[in-house]
C-alpha cells in the first residue's frame, strides 16, 4: 500500500512536466470576430463552433426565451432554403449540425468529415444559417409550441422546479434570474421582428467567436472562418452584463409537489470566469462536494448515512458571477435530517478549510487527470470556446496544471471565507410532506 | 455516393485490436488509439437483470454499489480515492445484460485500475453494516430516477407489459418490494454465482501496446482463481398473439406514449435463429428513415409538417443478449391528443409497410451511418463500449468492422420486408400516461380532446 503511493507520486511528477495543452493558432477577422484553431489529423473528420454573446442573459424585458427560439430557429430556414432543405443537405452528406443556448453563450456546430466533397458543401450551407436565417413565421410558431410543451414538462419534474426556483432567488431582478427556455407570457409575446433584430444585434463580428478542429491546414482553416464568420456584418459587442448583488440574507422556500422525495438546492451567486479566486475555489469545490465518491458531501451524507444517490456541490463560473450551489435528492421523511447534515457539512468546510491531506488529494486528482480533458476533438473544441468567449489567456490550458499546484490551503481557506457566506444562501425544496 | 465503399474499406483496415485468454478463462481485448496520452479500462461481466430470479430483481446493480465497499485489502470507498488520486474517472453501469466498471485514467496508470480491479474480482467483503447503508442509497436512485418520474414509470410499465416471460420485464434497477426485503447474503451467493474470470471481459483501449497489456493482466490478473460461473437460465418470450395496452396513473402535466414492437436482434439471427442474419442491419436502416436526424420522417412529417408531435423518437438497438423492442415514444404537440399522435404514428408504420423507401432516404441513411462511424473514434471510452458490449453478449467485436459495409448493402426490399414481418398488431404493445394533477388544489385546465385514452 505504501509502496503504490511512492510510485503514484513518482509517476505524477513525469506525467505533469510532459503534458501541455494543444498548441492553438488564434487570428481575428476584419470584423472583429476571433478565431482558435488546432490542426488534428488522425481522424478524417472536422468540427466548428461558431460563439455568440446571444445567450438568454440578452434577452429584452418581457421576453425571456427569445435567445433560445433565435438560436433554434436558425436551422429552419436560411437564404431560400426551408427546414426540409437544409436538414436533408447536412444529412446527405453525413454532416452533424447543432445549435445550444443558455444564460450567457449559443453555440452553432457542425461536425463533418474532412473529405472536401462533403465538407464543402457543408460550409456553404453553414454559411447561409448564420448569415442569413429567414425565421419563418410557421417555424417560430411550432417552436413556440414546442417550447410550450417544454415548460409543461418543466412542471412536472421537481428537479426542474427547484432549478428554475433557485436561480431566481439568487438573481432577482440580474438578467440571470430568468430560465433560458422562458416563461409562457414572455414566449407568447415573441413576434417574429423579434427574432429578426435579436439576430441583427447579436449575430456580428465583434459578438463573435469561432472554433476549428480537425483535418484541415491552416490555410484551409484561415479559409473557411473567412467564410463562414469574416462574412458577418461588424456590429458591437454585447454590452457588459452588471455584476450580481449579494444575498442580505437567508431566505427558504418550501413548494409542495407529489413526489416521494424532496428536492434541495442551496446556494449563492458564486464567481465568474477568470475570477481571482478561480483555483482556490475550484480546488476547495473538488474537496466539498465535486469529487464524485470521494467528497466531504458525499461522505457524510450518501456513504456515511445513506441518505441520497446523488450530494454535490458546484460553481458554475459564468460571465459574471455563477451560481454555487450544494444540492441532494432525499425521501421527504428524512428531508430536515438531510438539510441539516448538508449545511453543516458546508459551515465546517467554510469555517475551516480542507486539511493537507484532502488537498494533496485534489490536486493528484485534477492535475493527474489533466490528460483527459483533452483527448478528443470534441473536447479541445469545447475549451477553446470557453477560452475563447471568456477572454480567458492562450495558456490557459498550459497554466493549469501548475495553477492547481500552487493553490495553497490557507488559500482556499481564505477565499472560501470571503466568498462562500452559509448564513446568507437561498435555499429551495421541492417534494411532498414529511 | 460512390466514395461509401472505399472510405469504409479504409475504416475497416486501420481497426487495430488484439485478442488474448489468460489460463483462468478472463478475456483480455485491446485496442490501440495513439491520439492522446490516455486509456480506459473495463470490466465487463456477463451478468445482468436479466439473469435474476423472481423476487431478487435489482440485485445486480445492488451488487455493482457494494463493488465500491471494500476488500480485505482496501476499506469501503477506497478503490474510489485511489483512482482519485491517480486522476481517474471511474463510474460502473449495469444493465439488463451485463455489468461493467471502468476507469479513464492518464496512460501510465493503467496498472492502479488493474489492481483493484482483480482485487474486488475475487475478494469483495460485502459487509452487512455497508449493505444497510448502500441499498437506502439504490432505493434513493430508484425515487429519483423512475418513481417521481412520470415517463420513466411508463416505460417500466411498458417493459413489464410487452414482455410476460423473458425478465426484460422486470426493471433493472429491480422492484421496490425486492429492493426492501434483498439482504446481504443475497449479494454474497450472486457475487459468488458469476464473478470470476471465466465470466469476465477486460477491455483495454487507448495510447497502450497490446503486448505490454496482456503481460500486465498476466500479472496483476492471472492469479485470481479460475471458477466456472453459475449457468444462467433465460426463459424465451412466447410469441406475442395479440396487441396489449396499459396505462400509468400519475402526476404530469403532458400526456406521453410509448409503442414497440418484438424484434430480432444480432444474437438471434443466422445460424441457429429464426430469422436471417440481414434483418437486424434492416431494421436499424428502418429506424433511421423514420427517425434518423432532422431530414427523417417523424421530424419532418409529424413535427413539421403536420405539428403533431412535439417529439417523437425511434429505438431500436439490434445489440442485446435476448431478442429487443423496436421502440418509439413521443408526446402531443399542444392542441393534439395522444389518440391522433398515436394514430399518426400508425399512418407512418403502413407506409414504411406499403411502400418501399426512396433511394435518397436509403442514402441518407448510409451517409450518416458512415460518418457516425467515423466520428465515434473521436472517442476513446465510447470505442471501449463498442467492443465491450458485442463481447458480453457473446458476440465477435469482429462484427464491427463490417458493420457499414453490412448497413451499405441493406435494401429497400429488405427495409420493407422486416417492417412488414414485425411492425404488426400482433406483435404491438402499448403503454400510456394519464396525467393526474399535480396540484390538487388547482383546477387542472381544460381536459385534452380524448383525455389520455386511446383508439
Amino acid at each position: 500500500m505504501y509502496a503504490r503511493i511512492l510510485w503514484f507520486v513518482a509517476c505524477l511528477a513525469v506525467s505533469a512536466a510532459a503534458v501541455a495543452g494543444p498548441k492553438i493558432e488564434h487570428w481575428t477577422l476584419p470584423n472583429g470576430a476571433r478565431v482558435y484553431f488546432v490542426p488534428a489529423h488522425e481522424l478524417p473528420m472536422v468540427q466548428l463552433r461558431a460563439v455568440f454573446d446571444a445567450g438568454s442573459s440578452r434577452d429584452p424585458a418581457g421576453k425571456p426565451g427569445l435567445a433560445r427560439l433565435v438560436n433554434g430557429l436558425l436551422e429552419e430556414g436560411a437564404a431560400g432554403l426551408n427546414a426540409d432543405e437544409i436538414a436533408r443537405r447536412f444529412e446527405n452528406l453525413g454532416a452533424e449540425f447543432g445549435s445550444s443556448s443558455d444564460r450567457d453563450m449559443v453555440t452553432v456546430d457542425l461536425r463533418s468529415l474532412s473529405d472536401s466533397a462533403l465538407l464543402d458543401p457543408a460550409l456553404d450551407l453553414f454559411a447561409r444559417i448564420l448569415a442569413t436565417p429567414t425565421f419563418p413565421q410557421e417555424n417560430l410558431e411550432r417552436q413556440r409550441e414546442q417550447s410550450l410543451v417544454g415548460l409543461q414538462k418543466e412542471a412536472q419534474s421537481p428537479g426542474a422546479i427547484a432549478d428554475r426556483k433557485f436561480y431566481r432567488a439568487l438573481y432577482g431582478t440580474h438578467p440571470y434570474a430568468q430560465s433560458p427556455a422562458g416563461d409562457e407570457p414572455g414566449l407568447k409575446a415573441i413576434v417574429r421582428d423579434d427574432l429578426v433584430a435579436f439576430h441583427k444585434r447579436f449575430y456580428v463580428g465583434a459578438n463573435a467567436w469561432f472554433v476549428i478542429v480537425g483535418d484541415v491546414s491552416e490555410r484551409e482553416a484561415k479559409r473557411i472562418a473567412k467564410q463562414l464568420v469574416g462574412q458577418l456584418p461588424t456590429g458591437e459587442m454585447a454590452p457588459a452584463l452588471p455584476p450580481p448583488s449579494a444575498l442580505a440574507a437567508a431566505q427558504e422556500q418550501r413548494i409542495t409537489f407529489p413526489a416521494s422525495q424532496t428536492h434541495v438546492q442551496i446556494g449563492q451567486p458564486g464567481m465568474r470566469r477568470g475570477d481571482p479566486d478561480y483555483f482556490p475555489l475550484y480546488v476547495g469545490n473538488y474537496i466539498l462536494g465535486g469529487g464524485g465518491l470521494v467528497s466531504r458531501l458525499s461522505d457524510e451524507v450518501r456513504e456515511k448515512k445513506g441518505l441520497s444517490y446523488s450530494v454535490y456541490s458546484y460553481f458554475m463560473p459564468l460571465r459574471v458571477d455563477g451560481p454555487f450551489m450544494l444540492g441532494l435528492q432525499t425521501k421527504n421523511t428524512q428531508r430536515d435530517e438531510a438539510v441539516k447534515l448538508l449545511r453543516q457539512v458546508l459551515a465546517e468546510f467554510v469555517a475551516k478549510g480542507p486539511t493537507d491531506k484532502e488537498l494533496e488529494a485534489a490536486k493528484k486528482h485534477i492535475t493527474g487527470g489533466f490528460p483527459l480533458r483533452i483527448d478528443s476533438n470534441g473536447k479541445i473544441a469545447e475549451y477553446l470556446a470557453v477560452i475563447g468567449f471568456y477572454g480567458l489567456p492562450l495558456t490557459y490550458l498550459d497554466d493549469f496544471i501548475p495553477r492547481v499546484e500552487a493553490v495553497t490551503a490557507e488559500q482556499v481557506r481564505d477565499a472560501f471565507r470571503r466568498r462562500v457566506h452559509p448564513d446568507k444562501m437561498a435555499t429551495v425544496m421541492v417534494g411532498g410532506e414529511r | 455516393m460512390y466514395w461509401l465503399i472505399p472510405l469504409s474499406l479504409w475504416l475497416a483496415a486501420c481497426t487495430q485490436v488484439q485478442e488474448t485468454t489468460l489460463p483462468n478463462g478472463l478475456r483480455v481485448i485491446v485496442k490501440e488509439d495513439h491520439r492522446s496520452p490516455v486509456v480506459v479500462s473495463q470490466v465487463w461481466y456477463k451478468i445482468g437483470s436479466q439473469d435474476e430470479p423472481q423476487g431478487l430483481t435489482g440485485i445486480s446493480h445492488v451488487l455493482e454499489h457494494m463493488m465500491f465497499k471494500g476488500t480485505a485489502q482496501h476499506g469501503p470507498n477506497e478503490f474510489s480515492r485511489i483512482i482519485a488520486e491517480n486522476g481517474g474517472r471511474e463510474n460502473a453501469f449495469t444493465s439488463y445484460d451485463y455489468t461493467s466498471y471502468f476507469q479513464q485514467l492518464e496512460k501510465s496508470r493503467l496498472p492502479v485500475s488493474f489492481e483493484l480491479e482483480a482485487d474486488r474480482m475475487h475478494n469483495l467483503t460485502l459487509a452487512d453494516e455497508e449493505f444497510r447503508k448502500e441499498i437506502k442509497v439504490v432505493m434513493e436512485e430508484r425515487r429519483l430516477r423512475t418513481e417521481d418520474q412520470p415517463e420513466a414509470l411508463v416505460s417500466e410499465k411498458f417493459m413489464a407489459t410487452a414482455y410476460t416471460a423473458h425478465n426484460y420485464k422486470n426493471p433493472v434497477i429491480g422492484w421496490m418490494p425486492d429492493l426492501e426485503k434483498m439482504t446481504v447474503e443475497d449479494v454474497r451467493t450472486w457475487y459468488r454465482r458469476w464473478y470470476t474470470p471465466d465470466n469476465a471481459i477486460l477491455v483495454v483501449v487507448g495510447d497502450v501496446k497490446p503486448d505490454e497489456v496482456f503481460a500486465l493482466a498476466k500479472k496483476y490478473f492471472g492469479p485470481v482463481p479460475s471458477r466456472p460461473p453459475d449457468k444462467t437460465v433465460t426463459a424465451s418470450e412466447p410469441k406475442q398473439d395479440k396487441e396489449r395496452r396499459t396505462h400509468v396513473a400519475a402526476p404530469a402535466e403532458v400526456p406521453y406514449l410509448i409503442l414497440g414492437y418484438h424484434t430480432p436482434v444480432h444474437t438471434s439471427v443466422g445460424k441457429g435463429g429464426d430469422a436471417p442474419e440481414w434483418e437486424p442491419y434492416a431494421l436499424t436502416v428502418l429506424a433511421g428513415v423514420l427517425d434518423g436526424g432532422q431530414a427523417s420522417r417523424f421530424e419532418r412529417e409529424l413535427v413539421r409538417e403536420k405539428k403533431i408531435a412535439a417529439n417523437a423518437d425511434v429505438d431500436y438497438s439490434a445489440v442485446s443478449r435476448s431478442p429487443n423492442l423496436l421502440a418509439i415514444d413521443g408526446t402531443p404537440a399542444n392542441g393534439h391528443n395522444l389518440g391522433e399522435l398515436e394514430q399518426a404514428i400508425h399512418a407512418q408504420i403502413e407506409r414504411i409497410k406499403a411502400e418501399p423507401v426512396s433511394t435518397e432516404e436509403l442514402k441518407r441513411v448510409k451517409a450518416q451511418v458512415v460518418a457516425a462511424n467515423v466520428y465515434s473514434r473521436d472517442s476513446v471510452f465510447y470505442q471501449a463500449m463498442q467492443v465491450g458490449r458485442l463481447a458480453a453478449i457473446g458476440l465477435d467485436w469482429r462484427m464491427l468492422d463490417e458493420y457499414v459495409q453490412r448497413v451499405n448493402a441493406v435494401t429497400a426490399e429488405q427495409v420493407q420486408a422486416v417492417a412488414r414481418k414485425y411492425l404488426v398488431d400482433s406483435n404491438l404493445t402499448v403503454a400510456v400516461l394519464d396525467p393526474l394533477p399535480i396540484d390538487k388544489a388547482k383546477r387542472r385546465r381544460a381536459p385534452r380532446m380524448g383525455g389520455g385514452d386511446v383508439r
